[in-house]
């Protein structure tokens, strides 16, 4: 088994209202020194054996494209683990 | 002529759509399930607001996928109406239906009331019934409401005349103030605001009949399209 950690997150040109909030909140927390926030999502997807890693990266790609990202406001990196040693 | 009401788990205009058809409009209207597979015998399709899949991942990007979605691509492209309300919006933006996406309220907060808006374009088959530069009244209800295009595609919708409504008082953030609108062929209309919520006086406005009025106007002298 593999696991794979998709980051999901707003394109640098996209207003993330929800990120300004919890970075104004760190801000009334007394957190000065906190520049920016960024909040995005975060997928672990366990992958049966048996593809390689160039059909592993051509499928989580294609995952990413149809569904888990919206390239419209969204970019996407992942990461490919061994599930057994991330346990 | 027929009217679909498309169904998602999570829909919650649906019936009020059903009965705006019905009762106000007085043409046939009939409810189909997302795991329907065809929209055979429909004149237009209608997509419901509410929060199909609960709005997990992205608003509509889940109901995007439904069974039924591939049939209603092929009732788009033959060139049948396709109106999609509020999450029947983001849902044809996510199955690229239409153009940009809707985004997070700049306020971040759900927002639930009246809206003025202008009637940018008066030949779409949606808008025919108003005067262009006309102002109406309709509800808004959402929290992703934000329109969003990247500048090339805002070029795009202002050269091929897309942008049928937009706010006079922009409540969410959208891109040019847009509220609706078509794709490049004209025959599918996102929008925000809710018609199917104002169609007689007792709900506050009637503004919102003349959407459905123009639809019925165009399939009545267009005639029967087969797919």
């Amino acid at each position: 088994m593999a696991l794979v950690k998709v980051y999901v997150n707003y394109k640098q040109s996209i207003l993330n209202p929800e990120a300004e909030a919890v970075h104004k909140a760190l801000k009334r927390l007394g957190y000065a020194d906190i520049e920016d926030v960024k909040l995005g999502k975060y997928f672990e997807l366990t992958v049966a054996d048996g593809k390689s890693q160039a059909e592993m990266d051509h499928e989580i790609n294609e995952i990413c494209d149809k569904l888990l990202a919206n390239y419209n406001m969204e970019n996407y990196h992942y990461e490919i683990e061994d599930a057994e040693a991330a346990q | 002529m027929k009217f679909a009401v498309l169904e998602f788990p999570g829909s919650n205009c649906e019936m009020d759509l059903y009965n705006a058809i019905k009762d106000i409009i007085k043409e046939e209207v009939e409810l189909v399930s997302y795991k329907q597979e065809s929209l055979a015998g429909f004149d237009a399709a209608l997509i419901p607001g509410g929060f199909s899949y609960g709005d997990y991942l992205r608003s509509g990007a889940i109901a995007r996928f439904s069974p039924i979605i591939p049939a209603l691509q092929q009732f788009a492209s033959s060139g049948k109406p396709v109106l999609g309300i509020c999450n029947g919006f983001q849902i044809l933006t996510e199955a690229g239906l239409l153009p940009g996406s809707l985004q997070k309220n700049v306020s971040a907060k759900f927002i639930c009331k009246d809206e003025t808006l202008v009637v940018n374009n008066n030949h779409s088959l949606f808008s025919s019934e108003y005067q262009k530069g006309q102002l109406i009244s309709l509800p808004i209800a959402h929290g992703d409401g934000n329109y969003y295009c990247d500048q090339e595609t805002l070029k795009s919708l202002i050269a091929h005349d897309q942008i049928v409504f937009k706010y006079t008082n922009n409540p969410n953030g959208s891109v040019d103030n847009i509220a609706g609108i078509v794709n490049q062929q004209g025959n599918v209309l996102g929008m925000m605001p809710h018609p199917e919520r104002a169609v007689e006086d007792v709900l506050g406005s009637s503004d919102g009949k003349g959407v459905f009025q123009s639809i019925v106007k165009h399939i009545k002298s267009r005639g029967v399209i087969y797919e």
